[in-house]
């Protein structure tokens, strides 16, 4: 048979599938840089070494042409290209002299320990937020989504600078800059979080209250079943659902914020040294920190859809 | 998903029937709806007219009253220069407002046309369309845009043009689903059943039907534009200082925060404000729109 | 004394807000073992009634009563905990399409076994076990297999059956059904019943709500008739349909179309759509009992010959949705076709419409090809051909106010506004029983009869000579139905339109069809005269079906 039929084989199927879309994307977006690149007016290697007004020596000129290739056809640059990106090799950053790959590598941590506390920190928020409002009355309800839309509107550049106002310069409680400890983490992770927050916490308020509102919960009701066993046997999983899958969006755009919050908490990671290769025109480094972004995007997508699964044994059977 | 999807999300859900029961017409003006509709005119005419808000001259230094506080003389402090900041906020809600409607402008655009296509020229067009705003997906938030400027260089412009593309694909998947959406509605049918040539049932129904809830995505949209623009101008890659671009001024402030707060706050609180203002109306509007 | 009644109720006030209360003093008791329906139409106040029984009315609702009593309690002004020992223990509630009324992230069993674990003391394994011999009791082949299984995977009278085992897990004195077998197809129906009034049997008290009074006169002892938040009438269930003593109740009996002889009248001449007042009465109040038949006309004015259509699976297999379908309808007749939920009717409405292409055999038009012309061809037909939907206001453009609506599908463009556009409104809108005051408003602001009607007047703009009805009142009251099928038979005899009415309701089809085609997974297993097919059905498949048809029996 040609198709994988057998029922254990099904969720390998579905993986392999999700993973081979991973796989075309990830082609895609090599893809994209690669001739993205070549789109810089003037000399590709001198593009490479910051653009025109870099004044890059004749020997860095040369070896960044040889490693490139950029005196062979564009076809064959691509897929030399694509063939270095498979082994692993990201090429070399000319701003900082160090091969790519382990540069990013080292940076990801930070990045992730960041973004991971921040979805943490703002589920945590959503839930609160959801919850209370939607069993405090109307007022509350009003509070609750007005909070909401004024989080998800905050910028992330101007809540961090609020927070170091208050938090480190009236009240001197934390730490305005990183400082490796965990004190220094948290008003990172507060400006990650919060508009975050608002953005889940609308969809919890919502979903959770049609949850509350269906004919399951008035039948789990109907049969004694206490509020607190309503909300938490019933609803809260249904109001789980869409914030789940809200999630891969939500971990992209924290990687997104963390350009911002890493350079104003001066935090190494992934954002800042991107936001420096930006600035320096430093090609390798800055397509080095999308691919690997891409990557976790992915693999982020992925794991939301498998958080799904596992809440929602409906998606199990289709 | 995008920003841009989320935001239309929500503000679809936020346009379901009020769960109080009575579905029905929307109340007339709700408190928000009101507080949101003079806001959007004082930014309007802060955009159109400013030197009506706030006579003075935006670059007009005056370095004996620099880092003055908020005070009667100057409701917003002053800069390191003594520029006034509330001189210089209300000025610069034209480049923020311009450069978000020119931002969004570009995306709508793109997502239109990309949108169309891939909802109208048939499956083979639909599946690589779609493969390509996957792709797009893979850079999340501003790094697109990012990728742009490294390309382009710095720079208002290529800050807006930025933008700009980074929101298409979002638009795009959104117009898409509108699209395919409509044109198996039943209205449709209805209308080839009662001898409706495909243009006029084009015209008529679907290109209205998918084109009315742009308003609602265009003003969302704006806002959202305005805080990645602001954004960009704040990491030092869009309006430079001295610019009165409210991004600009909190990246000048930066260097203050210590001891002149209110040059980076005020700015921000501005762009909060639009942002929400976008959002409280685009709901509104869609609300409207869907019980109208 | 107490003890003799399940239910007691007296004078339940429930009103909601500050807005006027919608139950205005309601009174009823049951006995055990009693069957008691409280029959009503939409918006009557008959599902807020039951749900104030449970103490489920919601947190904005103002509930008060002389007395109610539960199994001999009083229960007024329960505090909650209070009321939640008692739920589930003494009065069970099942409700309308168990779809969504049982938690479709969790497995039927483990719903079920919830009301166990909140009153019994039972371990995790007797509560397993007697999940085991409820789901037996109700009737759900294979228990052990189904007990893992979301409601999703259940068919719909599956699931209203588990829906049932959990109701009655304790054993209840009291059960109150909201709608029990509305969504469900009339043989499921029928089996649903007849569970119910097992139940009964076995001495609980069953309080059976549902806008229907055929369905419940099968099981129901008493009926009382809910209208605007009274009971304006309650006795036997005989009594009560036989001899109605009330208008409403009259209303509703006369509304019935089972057993009603083609061309009666079901709606009463004194009760128009409220806001919807025709200007000049149409037809003469000498109620008609019955009015000469057609005159029969051999003309075939549309014709299916061997239709076949096929959709793909998601799996990839194909499924025969219609299946070598063919049938004549000659002029001023109508064909009723019926058939359960999958049986391939909206299909072959689709196919005669030619919006869908048939891969085998053909549809003809006034003895022209029509599914096999080309669209271009068609649409110089295509106005002699029109369609009645059932989701009325999904078919009109929601950007679209009546007179926009109207006045396209007359031709004359939707902006124009001259005096001569209104009158041809006005006149269109006065054959369908409209005034001319809907003209302004959009769809999504009118009732769903006045909808239906406005369909109905969008399909007569193009002076059709056959309308394609698909499932036109399945949506509707009773009540409403009724008119809607009036209003149908007038223009039918007025125009001589010749009629294709599909329905799930072999009552309404048998009341309004010449001809009957019965379908079942895509094949048509009976064509005959209506009478015949109804008098003698000759396939079991039919038997069946007419068996189950909701009517009077008293």
């Amino acid at each position: 048979m040609a198709r994988l039929q057998l029922p254990v084989l099904r969720p390998l199927r579905r993986v392999l599938a999700r993973l081979g879309g991973a796989v075309f994307v990830l082609w895609a977006v090599a893809s994209v840089t690669f001739f993205a690149v070549r789109l810089i007016p003037g000399d590709p290697a001198q593009a490479v070494l910051g653009g025109p007004g870099s004044q890059a020596s004749a020997e860095a000129l040369a070896s960044v042409n040889a490693e490139y290739g950029f005196d062979q056809p564009v076809i064959v640059q691509y897929f030399a290209q694509l063939g270095r990106l498979a082994t692993g090799d990201l090429g070399r950053s000319y701003s900082l002299n160090l091969n790519v790959g382990p540069l990013v590598l080292s940076q990801l941590g930070g990045t992730l320990l960041l973004a991971v506390l921040a979805l943490a920190l703002a589920w945590l928020l959503a839930l609160a937020l959801a919850t209370w409002s939607t069993q405090s009355g109307r007022i509350a309800s009003r509070v609750g989504s007005a909070l909401e839309i004024v989080a998800a509107a905050l910028p992330h550049f101007w809540l961090a600078t609020s927070l170091i106002v208050v938090f480190s310069i009236w009240l001197g409680v934390l730490p305005p800059i990183s400082t490796g400890g965990a004190l220094g983490l948290v008003l990172p992770v507060l400006t990650l979080a919060i508009p975050l927050a608002g953005f889940l916490g609308q969809i919890m308020r919502e979903s959770l209250l049609r949850a509350l509102e269906s004919p399951f919960v008035l039948s789990a009701r109907a049969r004694g079943e206490s509020e607190r066993g309503v909300r938490w046997i019933h609803a809260l999983r249904h109001a789980s659902l869409p914030a789940i899958s809200l999630s891969g969006w939500a971990f992209g755009s924290l990687i997104s914020g963390a350009v911002v919050v890493e350079t104003i908490f001066a935090r190494p990671g992934l954002g800042r040294t991107l936001l420096n290769a930006v600035t320096l025109r430093d090609v390798p480094v800055v397509i080095g920190v999308v691919m690997i972004v891409a990557v976790a995007y992915i693999l982020m997508t992925l794991l939301t859809d498998a958080v799904s699964r596992l809440v929602d044994p409906r998606l199990r059977l289709s | 998903m995008s920003d841009l999807e989320v935001q239309a999300e929500l503000a679809a859900q936020a346009a379901q029937p009020d769960r109080s029961g009575k579905s029905g017409r929307p109340r007339r003006f709700g408190v928000a709806e009101t507080g949101a509709a003079v806001l959007a005119l004082f930014l309007l005419a802060s955009a159109v007219v400013p030197q009506l808000l706030a006579p003075g001259d935006p670059l007009a230094i005056d370095p004996l009253s620099a880092f003055q506080p908020p005070s009667g003389a100057h409701g917003f402090g002053t800069d390191e220069s003594g520029r006034d900041i509330y001189t210089r906020v209300v000025h610069g809600t034209q480049y923020s407002l311009v450069i978000g409607a020119a931002a969004t402008a570009i995306g709508l655009g793109l997502g239109i046309v990309l949108g169309t296509l891939a909802g109208m020229l048939g499956r083979v067009v639909d599946f690589t369309v779609n493969r390509f705003l996957e792709v797009l997906f893979a850079f999340p938030g501003l790094l697109l845009a990012l990728l742009f400027i490294v390309i382009f260089g710095p720079g208002v412009a290529t800050a807006t043009i930025a933008v700009g593309l980074s929101t298409a694909p979002g638009y795009a998947r959104i117009i898409r689903a509108q699209l395919i959406s409509v044109r198996s509605a039943a209205f449709v049918e209805a209308a080839t059943v009662l001898g409706r040539t495909r243009w006029q049932i084009l015209l008529r129904h679907i290109l209205p039907n998918t084109l009315a809830p742009l308003f609602v995505l265009a003003t969302l949209g704006i806002g959202q534009a305005i805080v990645w623009a602001a954004t960009l101008s704040y990491l030092g890659l869009g309006a430079e200082p001295p610019t009165a671009e409210w991004g600009a001024m909190l990246s000048a402030g930066r260097t203050y925060i210590t001891s002149a707060w209110w040059m980076s706050f005020f700015p921000g609180l501005f762009i909060v404000v639009t942002a929400v203002t976008a959002t409280v109306l685009g709901r509104s509007i869609d609300r409207r729109m869907r019980h109208a | 004394m107490g003890e003799e009644v399940a239910l007691r109720v007296r004078n339940l006030r429930v009103g909601f807000g500050m807005a006027d209360p919608v139950v205005r003093g309601v009174s009823f008791e049951i006995a055990p073992g009693e069957c008691l329906a409280i029959v009503g139409e939409s918006g009557s106040g008959k599902s807020v009634t039951a749900r104030s029984l449970l103490g489920l009315a919601g947190s904005n609702a103002r509930v008060s009563a002389d007395r109610l009593e539960l199994v001999g309690h009083s229960v007024l002004g329960l505090t909650e905990p209070a009321w939640q020992a008692r739920r589930g223990k003494d009065v069970g509630l099942v409700l309308q399409d168990a779809l969504v009324s049982l938690d479709p992230l969790r497995p039927i069993g483990r719903e079920i076994a919830d009301s166990l674990r909140l009153h019994t003391g039972l371990g995790a394994s007797a509560r397993a076990a007697r999940v085991l011999e409820l789901l037996d009791a109700v009737g759900l082949p294979d228990p052990e297999m189904q007990v893992q299984k979301l409601s999703g995977q259940l068919s719909g009278g599956e699931r209203q059956r588990a829906l049932i085992a959990a109701a009655i897990a304790l054993n209840p004195p009291l059960l109150i059904a909201d709608e029990p077998t509305t969504a469900l197809d009339v043989t499921v129906q029928a089996q649903i019943l007849a569970l119910l009034e097992r139940i009964t049997g076995a001495g609980t008290a069953l309080l059976l709500i549902s806008h229907d009074l055929a369905v419940v006169s099968r099981i129901a002892h008493r009926v009382a008739v809910m209208h605007d938040g009274v009971l304006v009438e309650t006795g036997r269930t005989e009594r009560v349909l036989g001899s109605p003593g009330h208008q409403q109740t009259r209303r509703m009996v006369a509304a019935i179309p089972a057993d009603k002889p083609r061309g009666t009248r079901l709606s009463a001449a004194d009760t128009p759509d409220p806001p919807s007042i025709p200007s000049t009465p149409r037809r003469p109040d000498t109620a008609i009992d019955s009015v000469p038949e057609i005159p029969p006309n051999n003309t075939v004015v549309l014709e299916a010959i061997g239709l076949s259509k096929s959709f793909r699976r998601p799996d990839g297999t194909r499924q025969l949705a219609v299946d070598t379908v063919s049938f004549a309808l000659p002029r001023g007749s109508t064909l009723g076709i019926v058939g359960e939920s999958g049986s391939g009717k909206t299909t072959t409405a689709r196919l005669l419409l030619a919006l869908l292409t048939p891969e085998h055999g053909e549809v003809r038009v006034f003895g022209q090809p029509w599914s096999t012309a080309s669209e271009k061809t068609r649409r110089a037909l295509r106005p002699g051909v029109g369609a009645i939907y059932q989701d009325a206001l999904g078919s009109f453009d929601p950007r679209w106010s009546v007179a926009e609506i109207l006045s396209d599908a007359l031709g004359l463009g939707r902006q124009r506004r001259a005096p001569q556009t209104t009158a041809r409104l006005t006149t269109l809108l006065d054959e369908v029983g409209l005034a001319a005051t809907v003209l302004p408003r959009r769809p999504l602001e009118l009732s769903g009869g006045q909808r239906q009607r406005v369909g109905i007047a969008r399909a007569l703009a193009g002076k059709p000579q056959i309308l394609i009805c698909d499932e036109p009142v399945s949506s509707l009251d009773v009540t409403v139905q009724a008119q809607v099928l009036d209003l149908l038979d007038d223009l039918q005899r007025e125009r001589g339109l010749s009629l294709v009415f599909i329905s799930h309701d072999l009552g309404v089809v048998a009341h309004v069809s010449d001809q009957i085609a019965v379908m079942r997974a895509g094949r048509s297993v009976e064509l005959g005269p209506a009478a015949r097919v109804f008098a003698e059905p000759q396939h079991p498949y039919s038997a069946q079906l007419l068996a189950a048809v909701p009517r009077l029996s008293v």
